[in-house]
């Protein structure tokens, strides 16, 4: 999945696979309703004079493909159970992850990171300029994610990110980079007219260059 | 019987009429012309996709007039998505299959006069249309219309300084959308208590066409699920008017109690949009393959499944939402369940074109036509289930494209289907095959080609609702794609034009249509076409199923359900 | 009117009348409005953090009473049935009567209740507690108010014999009574005691 897009989080890996099981067994599903329906198309066409055959069903057949597509959609939902998991619900620790505050209003994205005391909403946080975002390479970042306006939904295509930015109740996300460059951040939930230039980078860059940076943008802040 | 008909004014047999047909048709017409405002919403949206920003020969001027340079500006953008979906949604597929078919099929096909209450009925529709001039009025006040999206969406959809379309216009959306509420729930309430209590003799529930059990379930999916949305909305308007802050977080609100009232109306309210035509499919795919459709009550019992699985499903829109990651799990787990009922479905459609006699005529290509796209929509919904995989596409293309595969492909396909076979018994003329299968081949087509490539544009991650996508790297290589999608969208456009010249030149022109001109089982094509005021002759009296097709019993190949065989009725 | 009812003239589900199935299914649509509201209010008085106590804002007593007045309406509905239906043409308007007095005496003192709280500054758009309150409490009050209209409609059809041949209707607007008076036991258990 992502066509062109890197992979460049963990969550990459796990995601685009369970992108392609489905694709398989999809697949094959579209491919075996269509064929038949075609098959049946050409092979069935009325022929004068013949009727076609007195058949109400069975019970059999409606029990195979019942308890076998069953069995296939519950498969499927096992086998994601992890990836969600993996995601949403086993952040990291944050005394040991990168805490960064994403803050977004209309039409923009703030990262506010904590200083020297490592906690945030606190006198020496810094704050980055607008619609720039750092994140340190090979280490969890867990971001404290803000709407001061309306709803904005904060994706990163490339890290397989995406979680809706709700005014009045801040949400958690988290992810570990494993490739350094630059990203583009997308608003993925209608927030107004600058909807659509509502664009961020994202730089991934080693837990050295990452400091160097962050010590320049508060130096920049005094 | 009597002969009221020539006794009626033009305004009780026309307007204010009590008659079911009548009113059929009425939802039919203002459906119909609500078809061609949101068709050419879509345009313009399909046209700034394709290039962004750029003045429109001849109709840019006449559109977004000179204030605005000519040009689209960007604050209408969201305002043509918000009406293409709304409009689209709550004044066409729902009308049409509900309000439409549901009010012309339900007395005639369980073999009733009319309605249980036919002067409820008769007000069901006219508080639609204030319902729609409420709407249409919403395009001309200050800041234009609502733009917060078909979904309404708050907190922009709540505060009127978030976006221009959320003055007055968002105001009138509500008003218009707790006006269409109250004409369905009293459709509903009539359709079901008609159903439930006046079935002609011998119609018992398991002998009803599926076209019926899909409305009948339809309407207690509407009776349950629309009063949630109006709860919704009026909270959402006591925001606006008077100054509460039920979903304004500076005031304690809360944002995502909002998305749940609203996807408690609207997941269901998907099956409003697909389960009618999914009955009417099935009655026309039985027809015109001859035989008896395959599996009946699993039919049955796999509409019934998916609406009761339509309640529990809500939160599979909100996976991404912020809300409780653990609910996730539980909405991805029912929405996986939801797929089997509707995979029951498409295999029983196959099974019943197994050893039949198909006769492709235009509704029969149509409903074929349902088959293979729902299945792509259905398919495509099992990547957006998936949780992780619904991370990624989760408001993007892949989304637009399930829904219009689920909407255009299944219910747009089903009433395509649904107008040509029924036209007859409507009107009485016949619509032109050929012409029919003209626009089925251009509209197949072209449809695929507008559509399919948005799972593409998904997979790229192309979010959803962009005035102009090219603007991010990552999005710029998708323009060319875009340019193929919308002139793939003017051609699926202007080949609408081909049912509509042979829809009216029918209506004038057309063959005179016999009573049964299909040779189908069920009892609407045992009155005259079109029935008479109060439908039938004489009261039917039903003695077997509606899809004896092909029996052996008689030697032609259909078995009306009221036909006496031999000495004793098979009862 | 040519037809204004299309009864058939052979109902396959015998027994119960396609009007009072029309009424249980209106009543179940409301039934799903009622719980859209007090399911949002539920959340949101769970998500507020420092939620009134009711007691100190609320008149319960006042209007413990009041619910006890409608209680007591619901009964002079369930006694008016009870007399039409075995005959007592008579009798039965008079306890139609009492149930719409029951009811105007429920709104007015709902009405005392409301004008007090504002003046103590308790407003819709002041505190979630008070959109919520006048909500709630606003659209059962508006039901409370139809239905009243409708009782006192029936009183006047009943006094002048209207339901002689046919109690049917006095049998709908009970059912909706009670409805009305069930959904403000609900609420009231809900907004005042818990």
């Amino acid at each position: 999945m992502g066509g062109s897009l890197p992979q460049v989080s963990t969550f990459a890996g796990p995601i685009d696979s369970l992108y392609n099981v489905i694709l398989i067994v999809t697949g094959v599903a579209f491919v075996l309703v269509e064929g038949i329906l075609i098959v049946f198309l050409l092979r069935y066409r009325r022929r004068p004079g013949q009727k076609a055959a007195y058949v109400h069903g069975s019970r059999q057949i409606e029990l195979a493909w019942t308890v076998g597509t069953g069995f296939m959609l519950f498969l499927l939902a096992i086998y994601q159970y992890r990836s969600w998991i993996d995601a949403k619900l086993n952040l990291p620790d944050e005394s040991q992850a990168q805490v960064v505050r994403v803050s977004s209003n209309q039409f923009e994205w703030n990262a506010i990171y904590p200083g020297a005391d490592r906690q945030l909403d606190t006198a020496d946080d810094i704050k980055a300029p607008i619609n720039v975002l750092h994140f340190p390479l090979d280490r969890p970042v867990v971001i404290h994610l803000e709407s001061v306006d309306v709803l904005h939904s904060f994706f990163v295509p490339a890290l397989r990110i995406k979680q809706d930015a709700v005014p009045g109740r801040p949400g958690r996300l988290w992810f570990q980079a494993t490739q350094a460059g630059e990203y583009e951040v997308a608003c993925a939930e209608l927030c107004g007219l600058g909807h659509y230039r509502m664009r961020a980078f994202v730089t991934i860059e080693p837990q050295a260059e990452f400091e160097t940076w962050l010590a320049e943008v508060a130096a920049r802040q005094q | 019987m009597h002969s009221a008909e020539g006794e009626l004014s033009f305004w009780r047999k026309y307007v204010f009429s009590t008659d079911h047909k009548v009113i059929g048709k009425q939802f039919l017409f203002s459906s119909l012309f609500f078809f061609i405002v949101g068709g050419l919403l879509a345009l313009l949206i399909r046209t700034q996709l394709a290039w962004p920003w750029e003045e429109i020969p001849v109709v840019g001027p006449l559109i977004y007039g000179e204030e605005s340079g000519n040009i689209l500006l960007p604050e209408r953008y969201p305002a043509l998505v918000t009406m293409h979906g709304t409009i689209m949604i709550f004044f066409f597929i729902i009308p049409i299959l509900s309000g439409a078919f549901g009010n012309f099929l339900i007395p005639l096909m369980i073999g009733a006069k009319d309605m249980a209450f036919p002067r409820v009925n008769m007000i069901s529709y006219w508080v639609m249309v204030p319902a729609f001039l409420v709407m249409v009025a919403s395009f001309f006040v200050e800041g234009g219309t609502a733009a917060a999206g078909w979904t309404s969406y708050v907190p922009l959809s709540a505060r009127p300084d978030m976006i221009p379309g959320s003055g007055l216009g968002q105001t009138l959306w509500i008003v218009s959308l707790l006006l269409v509420g109250t004409s369905s729930t009293m459709g509903a309430i009539n359709y079901v208590t008609t159903i439930v209590t006046l079935r002609a003799k011998g119609m018992q529930m398991f002998r009803l066409p599926l076209t019926i059990w899909a409305l009948f379930i339809t309407a207690i999916l509407v009776l349950l699920a629309t009063p949630v949305l109006t709860s919704g909305l009026l909270l959402l308007l006591l925001d606006r008017t008077i100054g509460t802050h039920f979903f304004l977080p500076d005031g304690g609100g809360q944002v995502l109690l909002w998305q749940h009232l609203f996807w408690f109306y609207s997941h269901p309210a998907v099956y409003i949009m697909i389960l009618p035509a999914m009955g009417m499919a099935s009655d026309i795919i039985s027809c015109f393959a001859r035989k008896p459709l395959f599996g009946y009550r699993p039919m049955v019992f796999s509409i019934m499944g998916i609406a009761g699985l339509g309640f529990i499903v809500w939160g599979h829109h909100m996976f991404q939402s912020g809300m409780n990651p653990v609910l996730g799990i539980t909405f991805m787990t029912s929405t996986m369940m939801i797929a089997l009922p509707s995979a029951i479905k498409t295999f029983n459609w196959l099974a019943t074109l197994w050893r039949g006699q198909l006769h492709l005529t235009a509704p029969m290509l149509n409903a074929l036509a349902f088959v293979s796209t729902f299945v792509i929509g259905g398919l495509s919904g099992i990547y957006s289930a998936a949780t992780p995989v619904d991370i990624f596409i989760h408001d993007t293309y892949w989304i637009v494209g399930h829904i219009h595969y689920v909407l255009f492909g299944g219910s747009l396909f089903g009433v395509f289907a649904a107008i040509q076979y029924w036209f007859p018994k409507m009107f009485g003329r016949t619509m032109s095959d050929r012409w029919g299968k003209v626009h089925f081949a251009l509209t197949f087509v072209t449809f695929n080609c507008v559509f399919f490539p948005m799972f593409i544009l998904g997979e790229r991650g192309m979010p959803r609702r962009l005035a102009d996508p090219y603007n991010y790297n990552f999005l710029a290589s998708l323009q060319p794609l875009n340019q193929f999608m919308t002139v793939s969208a003017y051609a699926l456009a202007l080949s609408q034009i081909i049912l509509f010249a042979n829809f009216f030149v029918s209506l004038y022109r057309g063959r005179a249509a016999v009573a049964n001109p299909w040779l189908a089982n069920t009892l609407e094509w045992t009155t005259s076409s079109p029935p008479p005021l109060e439908n039938f002759h004489t009261a039917p009296v039903v003695h077997r199923g509606p899809y004896e097709y092909s029996s052996p019993e008689v030697s032609e190949d259909w078995l009306p359900q009221d036909r006496v065989l031999g000495g004793a009725a098979a009862d | 009117m040519t037809h204004t009812t299309a009864t058939h003239p052979t109902p396959t589900w015998e027994g119960i009348k396609t009007v009072k199935f029309a009424m249980w299914l209106f009543l179940a649509s409301e039934i799903m409005f009622f719980t859209g509201l007090i399911v949002a209010y539920i959340a949101l008085r769970y998500s507020t953090p420092n939620w009134p106590v009711v007691r100190d804002i609320l008149n319960v007593p006042l209007v413990a009473l009041n619910t006890f007045i409608l209680i007591i309406s619901s009964v002079t509905m369930v006694t008016a049935y009870d007399r039409v239906e075995h005959g007592d043409h008579k009798g039965f308007p008079n306890f139609l009567l009492a149930t719409a007095v029951l009811g105007l005496i429920f709104l007015s003192i709902q009405a005392i209740e409301w004008t007090a709280l504002m003046g103590e500054g308790v407003l819709p758009a002041t505190s979630i507690f008070g959109a919520t309150f006048f909500t709630l409490t606003g659209f059962h009050g508006l039901h409370v108010t139809g239905g009243v209209i409708w009782v006192l409609w029936a009183t006047r059809k009943a006094f002048r014999g209207g339901y002689h041949h046919d109690h049917l209707g006095v049998e709908l607007v009970g059912l909706y009574w009670h409805f009305v008076d069930l959904v403000w036991i609900i609420l009231f258990t809900i907004i005042y005691l818990i």
